[in-house]
């Protein structure tokens, strides 16, 4: 990077947090700065919607994700549209008419304060862990591959994003989302430009297209049903569909986004925007992933694509090794780049009977390269017999060795302001949350409005300390997307079994669900350490057991009072 | 203090898709697209 590129990356994000701050400066009303003024537009809730859940992971490693194994991906996405439409005829008119600031204070209504308190603290334990990863993910990436501090980098986006949500609150969030948001799509579609400009001059898109189809980085549906696959059309809209339904339903960060709505209409037209775009979205970025392969048919890449670490090996006992890997993978993959040359001319010739020898042998070169770079990912392990992962560090090596000044810049502004727009609404739940589900019901009930507004933004300052403490001390071996995905989902299914239960299971009281909900949580954790089912599956499970214990204890508990809502 | 409660507005103030049931039915409409369309597209480029 260059002082064009840090010109862009730091004006932009500081200028898009002072604007914020000073839109929303004076909000000293409890109801404003925990829901906003209640004027926001239905699109900008949906804009609002969208910044929350793509996080930096997102934008950094799920070009990683359709590099490595294509679209299959996006079926973690097809549940969304669905619980979207859920949650904006059942959950929402109730929030709206119960009137609450969090989705928990709806527990309290319907059940007890125990249970309204199990689903706070469930949702500030697994969303606690999420704001470290988010502040963490890009920050490993980012320090790595520019030679930033950690520390720092941890540090100083950590502080932005702490101080403007803090002081400006929901309104804040979303208003700094938008822009962020902005800026985003305009990286990522430059990026996919340049991306497709700088692929050989020979090589039209529809032939890059073929290229990418032919070494399997196109199939994005599967229809088989196997429970151990993490990505089939079955896991991604019945489990997509149940982590949809918690996250976008029950987790109090979007929760709040859509309750910034000054209407019923406005929250679910947010909803439905995302309903329409996500799955789009999510397929635009493993295409670009799927594309930047493609480039890297004809480009040479690096064997391993975190070469901070590579250099850092190449230089002990192991150097030998790692020459001899270079050096059998440059020959390999010069000798694949010709073989694909001669498929896309043998296709455009037409002449079918040297098309599929040439597809064939472009395959086995393939094939020859993915077992060099396999070796050089074992290579990196420590762990024997293990290989190590750098998919998050493909889309990254791309812009930095490819894209122009500026357009770098810009890119590096992506991720961060990525990383700021999704901690911001973490925070500012986490934040609301605390004061309105722990401190006003449980701590001081009776004070001023003008009071829980202060304590409000001591608590959002707190989570935000509390995240990059947690950043600070934390280690990550998964892929940074499926890691979030693998935490959502672990504690996602038992919160949504309790708003199910509420909802559709009229006579199961509070206490049957409470200690339902505890069961179900802790054989959650069991079946994730004990089994090898794909991720997504542990979001039913977790709901149906919370629902189905709930019911089994009720009959033990006997007749409950309870307080439909 | 908090306003009012409101009640569910009926409306959706958007061109053509007037009612909720319409504006859930395009959602759907979109899903099942994309769905239909990934899945071709994968088949027709393996």
């Amino acid at each position: 990077m260059n002082t064009l590129d840090y010109i862009v990356l730091v004006g932009t994000l500081v200028s898009i947090a002072v604007y914020g701050l000073w839109r929303t400066r004076g909000r000293r009303d409890l109801h404003d700065y925990l829901k906003g003024a209640g004027t926001t537009p239905w699109f900008v809730i949906g804009l609002s919607i969208m910044a929350t859940q793509a996080s930096s992971t997102t934008f950094l490693s799920t070009p990683g994700q359709g590099f490595e194994s294509g679209l299959g991906f996006v079926q973690n996405y097809f549940g969304a549209p669905l619980a979207l439409i859920v949650i904006a005829i059942v959950f929402v008119p109730i929030y709206r008419r119960l009137n609450v600031y969090t989705a928990y204070e709806f527990l309290g209504k319907r059940f007890d304060q125990k249970t309204r308190l199990l689903g706070a603290g469930l949702f500030l334990v697994q969303r606690g862990i999420g704001a470290a990863i988010t502040i963490y993910a890009p920050a490993i990436v980012l320090s790595t591959v520019m030679g930033w501090s950690l520390n720092a980098t941890i540090l100083s986006t950590g502080a932005l994003v702490l101080i403007y949500t803090a002081v400006g609150g929901s309104d804040a969030v979303n208003l700094t989302q938008k822009y962020q948001i902005g800026v985003i799509f305009l990286g990522m579609i430059t990026a996919f430009g340049v991306l497709v400009s700088k692929l050989p001059e020979w090589l039209s898109f529809g032939d890059a297209l073929t290229v990418a189809g032919g070494l399997h980085k196109l199939e994005a549906v599967d229809f088989s049903f196997d429970l151990h696959k993490r990505y089939t059309i079955w896991s991604g809209i019945f489990g997509g569909m149940f982590l949809a339904l918690s996250y976008f339903g029950t987790d109090q960060s979007q929760v709040q986004r859509y309750l910034s709505g000054g209407s019923v209409r406005e929250s679910r037209l947010g909803l439905m925007f995302n309903g329409v775009f996500k799955i789009p979205m999510q397929f635009f970025i493993l295409l670009l992933g799927a594309l930047v392969f493609v480039f890297y048919q004809f480009e040479r890449p690096p064997v391993f694509f975190n070469q901070t670490a590579w250099q850092q090996r190449a230089q002990g006992d192991a150097a030998p090794k790692m020459r001899a890997l270079e050096t059998a993978f440059d020959a390999a993959h010069a000798q694949k780049s010709a073989l694909l040359k001669t498929w896309i001319e043998a296709k455009h010739g037409g002449d079918p009977a040297r098309i599929e020898p040439a597809r064939a042998a472009a395959l086995d070169a393939h094939d020859r390269v993915e077992a060099i770079r396999t070796a050089a990912k074992q290579a990196m392990s420590s762990e024997p017999g293990k290989a190590a992962k750098d998919s998050d560090y493909v889309f990254i090596t791309f812009v930095l060795d490819h894209l122009p000044h500026g357009l770098i810049g810009l890119l590096v502004t992506v991720f961060f302001a990525a990383a700021l727009s999704s901690k911001a609404g973490e925070l500012n739940a986490l934040g609301s949350t605390t004061t309105v589900d722990l401190y006003r019901h449980v701590i001081r009930p009776d004070a001023a409005d003008a009071h829980y507004v202060i304590a409000s933004k001591w608590f959002t300052a707190g989570w935000g300390v509390v995240a990059i403490t947690l950043a600070l001390c934390a280690t990550l071996t998964e892929n940074l997307i499926e890691f979030t995905n693998i935490v959502g989902s672990i504690f996602y299914g038992v919160p949504l079994g309790l708003f199910l239960t509420a909802f559709f299971l009229k006579k199961v009281g509070g206490t049957a669900v409470f200690w339902g909900a505890l069961m179900a949580q802790g054989l959650v954790i069991v079946c994730y350490f004990s089994t090898d089912i794909g991720y997504l599956w542990l979001n039913p499970i977790g709901c149906g057991l919370c629902m189905l214990l709930g019911l089994i204890l009720q009959a033990f508990v006997g007749e409950t009072k309870t307080n439909p809502g | 203090m908090m306003p009012a409660p409101e009640p569910d507005d009926s409306d959706t103030g958007l061109p053509v898709l007037r009612s909720w049931r319409a504006v859930y039915l395009f959602v759907l409409g979109c899903f099942a697209t994309y769905v239909t369309a990934l899945a071709i597209f994968g088949r027709y480029l393996a």
